[in-house]
């Protein structure tokens, strides 16, 4: 595919990775988190770790939209097909996600609940016209890459005059995660993470631009390179990464400047800040309450928003006691410190959310092999 | 879950919609959030909907810079 294919050459990656190996300092460790999901796949999937000097040590972020969603939203989910009777409308990352007492959306829907797997918020808005007599939710997640299709949805439904159609929106923000990665007293004072830079978002970039990471160059001193999603992407911002660390700068670079402007996608953002509105605070899995870290459906589309058709009351639930999930989001752990990484939670019967979409940090170490590289092994090296 | 692709635009349709080519699969996709889409661009897609546009003039840029980062003093000897 193009674009795709020559971004994945073996043979520039490994004059890549000997350009770096060739730039590190030996006396020094380059501690780079990946914010995004999508980048964690690819260091996996494509070996990345293997091709780097041990110098350079990834940290697994939080970026993954599956792995943040608590428990408590996606109960809220299921009641919405189970006791209120909506044909619920999800994108198939969601369906596996564990909820409470051992229920997840497609257990529901095998139990009779109508949900239905979408690719997109336009098919959800298909099913409504469709199916005039029955309400219809879009179960709507995801970072700002994945919030205009949604509001594309709402403002087509308010045209249309849908009224079987609502949303329920857990939209959320990526800076506000970074800007909690940052003030965290891991990182802050005590040392636990130690965090050098930061590879930034592909997708989300295309849509908010460069301009926001700005302020955790400046304000945190942490370097940061936009990064693409393929292999040579990665290589390259690491390699720029490294560079910006050697030469003690702290900037926002671009390497994605094929898709990524400083601006980002001013038509997608009028849309987003006319439909939506910043919520007070919302709660991640492994970070906690953040505040004003997603969105919420702004009062003049409040008829379109489920939380309120519905009355859908928000309780938090405590994750599985034996899951490391939340400690890996905050790249405090690695998947395999988790007692039971690949052994009772595996992709095919997760146990927390870290296992169940292909970005989350456990399934990707799980599906590509990556059970080396533990932190005793990479010290040892 | 943000995963995109970069797709061909060949024909533009009614409704801010288009007909793209997605690595041989013809798929139609909704283009209403990047303006000025014309056939024989190159977008971004993502959950069937152009999230922006990809600059072929950059793209080049990198693919050139990442050949040159490439290149090892030795080996260019």
């Amino acid at each position: 595919m193009k674009y795709v294919d020559e971004f994945r050459d073996g043979k520039v990656a490994r004059s890549l990775a000997q350009t770096i190996a060739a730039e590190v300092r030996p006396e020094r460790r380059y501690h780079l988190m990946e914010f995004c999901g999508g980048h964690t796949h690819a260091i996996s999937r494509y070996g990345l770790r293997d091709l780097l000097p041990p110098e350079i040590r990834f940290i697994h972020g939080p970026g993954c939209p599956v792995c943040v969603l608590p428990i408590g939203r996606i109960d809220s989910a299921i009641e919405l097909a189970r006791d209120h009777g909506v044909i619920l409308c999800s994108y198939g990352d969601t369906l596996r996600v564990p909820a409470s007492e051992r229920m997840s959306l497609l257990r529901a829907k095998a139990e009779g609940a109508d949900i239905r797997m979408v690719y997109s918020s336009a098919d959800a808005l298909k099913i409504a016209r469709d199916n005039p007599e029955r309400e219809v939710v879009f179960f709507a997640i995801g970072f700002e890459t994945t919030t205009p299709p949604t509001a594309v949805a709402l403002r087509q439904a308010r045209t249309e005059g849908l009224k079987n159609f609502s949303v329920f929106a857990n939209h959320v923000l990526t800076p506000s995660a970074i800007q909690n990665i940052l003030e965290s007293p891991e990182v802050r004072e005590l040392g636990t993470i130690p965090l050098d830079g930061f590879i930034g978002p592909s997708h989300v970039s295309t849509i908010i631009g460069s301009r926001p990471y700005e302020f955790f160059a400046e304000e945190f001193q942490k370097p940061v390179v936009i990064a693409g999603f393929e292999p040579l992407d990665v290589l390259q911002s690491v390699l720029m990464l490294v560079r910006q660390l050697n030469e003690g700068r702290a900037e926002v670079e671009n390497q994605f400047s094929r898709a990524v402007t400083r601006e980002g996608n001013l038509k997608a953002q009028a849309l987003v800040a006319e439909v939506f509105e910043l919520r007070d605070r919302f709660e991640w899995r492994g970070l906690g309450e953040v505040p004003y870290s997603a969105l919420r459906i702004r009062e003049a589309y409040r008829d379109l928003d489920a939380e309120v058709r519905f009355d859908l009351p928000y309780r938090s639930v405590p994750d599985h006691k034996a899951c490391e999930c939340g400690t890996i989001l905050r790249g405090l752990k690695q998947p395999q410190d988790c007692k039971v990484f690949g052994t009772v939670c595996t992709p095919d019967n997760p146990l927390g959310s870290c296992m169940v979409s292909a970005e989350g940090a456990c399934a990707a170490y799980y599906t590509y092999g990556q059970f080396k590289g533990s932190a005793e092994v990479a010290e040892a090296s | 879950m943000c995963l995109a692709i970069p797709v061909k635009v060949i024909e533009l349709l009614e409704a801010e919609q288009a007909l793209v080519d997605v690595g041989g699969v013809r798929k139609e996709v909704d283009v209403s959030l990047v303006d000025g889409v014309q056939a024989g661009d190159y977008v971004i897609l993502h959950v069937g909907f152009a999230i922006n546009r990809l600059d072929e003039t950059e793209a080049q840029k990198t693919l050139a810079m990442l050949r040159e980062m490439g290149v090892q003093p030795e080996a260019a000897a």
